[in-house]
């Protein structure tokens, strides 16, 4: 079994960016009295906290682009989600029900950084179910086959993690440190999928065939996850200055696919583009673009599994509305509070 | 009863109820919850593939955890019949889980004492069991001394439940007595009541001999149709 | 139905000999479950041997603008920190 190239690179990044962020803190803070605090302490990579003035765009754009995150992170439980009672192993079972949960703690992580905006999570989970705050799109695309798990793990969450190693280094502490701990656990999950698409391309006929169906399937979605080309971006180039994204989207998308085909290579299945090839006065790969029309349709609400996801998730909160009640109810009988433990 | 098919009982109660507590994954009412609850059915599931593995061994016909999850069908299932029910609403999944995990502690308890490779496994267990009960107790406290229907559907959890606990004692029941001292004061704090011990009521049986209720057969159809339609194949 | 949870503020004690440390937040019914729920999301990877958690309501925080006030006396007292002492080449263990 290879080591799948650039993960450790990835990991190496995401520690850097903690050693950067204790670094920055160490050297003098810019005068808190002064108006021009918020700009000193972007300029000199230092981090935002909860209870610093900043300008209420920068705190508006946060909290969606946050929020989006944990969204994204909970709706991307379902479509694995949807696999782990037909697990083919019981290791592979154990695995993917850990990631899953892993999913599930990320969103509350982010959340919890969200909240230090002073947003609650019922009104981020209000403004998901209404429409108003948007997921990423990929988790609107089914899996059909036990091959898109792996899939899934390699392209989607390898996708994730080259979107989010810059986000360790974001401005804003409570963000960037909820990151380094996101991306620090996300690299197993990419090695699970790597692992497994590994050993179903070695596999049997079937299994094999299952792994490049997949692979078809899921890479043009997964190359859209990194959002519309710059030119038609809305909201970059002040996120830039603000150094909440540090790169912007075609750059990201290209660092992904120069990652990708090496491994697929390693792999042995095809990435489905036959003008993928390697321009050497660029120094980058050379790709087909995915098709963003459908990444807007998909985002507006019509992709293939939007609704479903959207109705899961509603089923979730409202059908067990009447738990968190009664816990309420019972905290308020009792009025409880344990001594911690030692 | 062979050790085979004694292991394997134990194998089966743990493997089906991870499954079951699995089928929450993406459902609970919160996050918070969401996380616990796959912690147990991760719990589950690391039982469930140790005691495979043993009876696996004491069998002596070279059948792995695998071979024994996925290619055996609902009449050689010896798990008892509480553990495959329907999921049911978040009240039957915690009364359940206390019920269920009251029992594992007491018998993981007396196997650990008795040591070998099962009391071993036992052992190690104990410790997640532990906390399995002490997440339901939790929890059906607040349920049953919550709101108004929190407490009707812990009460109707426990009157669905508690005829299947019977089951739970037909090889070691000696355990029954010290299981109740356990069970019963929870219920009690929770302000439910469960039915009294009346032998003429119906008290289902016959998970240890392979036979079950007619849900086993789907819950087995969804986890193992993958594994066989690729006969032979490695994951 | 988060509205109704109270948000907790949760810190882990890594290993032993070492302080509890901020590590998150999360919402819970009460300080019991709170406990338990910490425990499952903050060290699923054995990342701590000892949980506090805190109602966030129940915590007063210095303002940044006081920042000046609080910290600067603290500042002044650089042999407060070991690196102050030039030590002498050839002694070790210091």
């Amino acid at each position: 079994m290879p080591v799948e190239p650039g993960a450790q690179s990835l990991l190496d990044q995401v520690a850097e960016a903690e050693r950067d962020l204790v670094d920055a803190a160490a050297r003098d803070r810019p005068d808190a009295e002064s108006d021009a605090y918020f700009d000193a302490v972007i300029a000199a990579d230092q981090k935002i906290e909860p209870r610093d003035a900043m300008p209420d765009a920068y705190r508006k754009t946060l909290i969606r682009q946050i929020a989006q995150h944990a969204h994204s992170e909970i709706i991307g439980m379902q479509p694995e989600g949807n696999w782990i009672t037909r697990a083919p192993s019981l290791a592979r079972k154990a695995i993917l029900l850990a990631k899953v949960q892993d999913e599930a703690g990320h969103g509350l992580y982010l959340y919890a950084a969200a909240e230090t905006l002073g947003v609650d999570r019922a009104e981020l989970y209000e403004q998901l179910l209404s429409g108003r705050q948007k997921y990423s799109s990929i988790f609107n695309y089914p899996t059909v086959t036990w091959a898109d798990v792996g899939a899934i793990g390699w392209l989607v969450d390898g996708a994730a993690i080259v979107n989010q190693v810059p986000l360790c280094r974001c401005s804003y502490g409570p963000y960037a440190r909820a990151m380094i701990r996101v991306c620090k656990e996300e690299s197993f999950h990419q090695r699970q999928g790597f692992q497994s698409l590994y050993v179903l391309a070695r596999g049997t006929r079937k299994q094999r065939d299952m792994a490049q169906d997949a692979v078809n399937r899921w890479w043009y979605p997964s190359l859209a996850m990194f959002g519309p080309p710059d030119g038609d971006s809305t909201h970059s180039a002040q996120s830039m200055a603000w150094k909440i994204k540090r790169y912007s989207n075609d750059d990201l998308r290209q660092r992904f696919v120069d990652m990708t085909v090496q491994q697929a290579e390693v792999l042995g299945v095809n990435l489905p583009d036959p003008d993928l090839r390697w321009n050497e006065e660029r120094g980058h790969y050379d790709f087909t673009q995915p098709d963003y029309e459908e990444l807007m349709r998909v985002i507006k609400g019509d992709g293939p599994c939007n609704r479903e996801r959207m109705a899961n998730r509603r089923n979730a909160v409202e059908s067990g509305a009447w738990v968190a009640e009664a816990a309420s109810a019972y905290a308020a009988k009792h009025n409880n509070r344990q001594e911690a433990m030692a | 009863m062979t050790d085979f098919r004694r292991v394997l009982g134990l194998a089966d109660d743990a493997l089906i109820a991870s499954h079951r507590l699995s089928e929450w994954s993406s459902q609970a009412h919160d996050l918070e919850e969401d996380i616990a609850l796959s912690n147990i059915a991760l719990d589950l599931l690391g039982q469930a593939r140790l005691l495979l593995t043993l009876a696996g061994e004491l069998e002596g016909a070279g059948r792995d955890e695998d071979a024994l999850a996925y290619l055996r069908d609902e009449r050689e299932f010896l798990n008892v019949q509480l553990v495959e029910l329907p999921r049911g609403d978040f009240a039957v999944t915690v009364v359940r889980m206390l019920f269920f995990s009251a029992y594992q502690a007491l018998l993981y308890e007396t196997l650990s004492a008795q040591g070998g490779r099962l009391g071993e496994i036992a052992a190690k267990a104990l410790k997640e069991v532990a906390y399995h009960l002490d997440h339901a107790t939790q929890w059906v406290w607040r349920l049953g001394d919550g709101t108004e229907e929190s407490r009707r559907r812990t009460q109707h959890a426990v009157d669905r439940l508690w005829p299947y606990t019977f089951e739970l004692f037909e090889t070691y029941g000696d355990l029954r007595e010290r299981w109740i001292e356990t069970v019963d004061p929870v219920l009690t704090r929770a302000t439910v009541t469960r039915p009294a011990d009346d032998e003429n009521r119906f008290r289902p049986t016959g998970g240890r001999d392979g036979v079950h209720t007619e849900h086993l057969g789907y819950l087995l159809a969804e986890m193992q149709h993958l594994h066989r339609s690729h006969p032979g194949a490695t994951w | 139905m988060t509205g109704i949870n109270p948000l907790w503020e949760v810190f882990v004690r890594p290993r032993r000999g070492l302080s509890h440390s901020h590590v998150g937040s999360l919402h819970a019914p009460d300080a019991d479950m709170a406990l338990r729920n910490a425990r499952d999301l903050y060290t699923r990877r054995e990342e701590g041997v000892s949980i506090w958690v805190v109602p966030a309501a129940d915590i007063t925080a210095s303002s940044p603008q006081e920042k000046d006030a609080f910290f600067d006396p603290a500042a002044d007292k650089i042999y407060r920190h070991p690196t102050f002492y030039e030590m002498p080449e050839g002694a070790e263990h210091i």
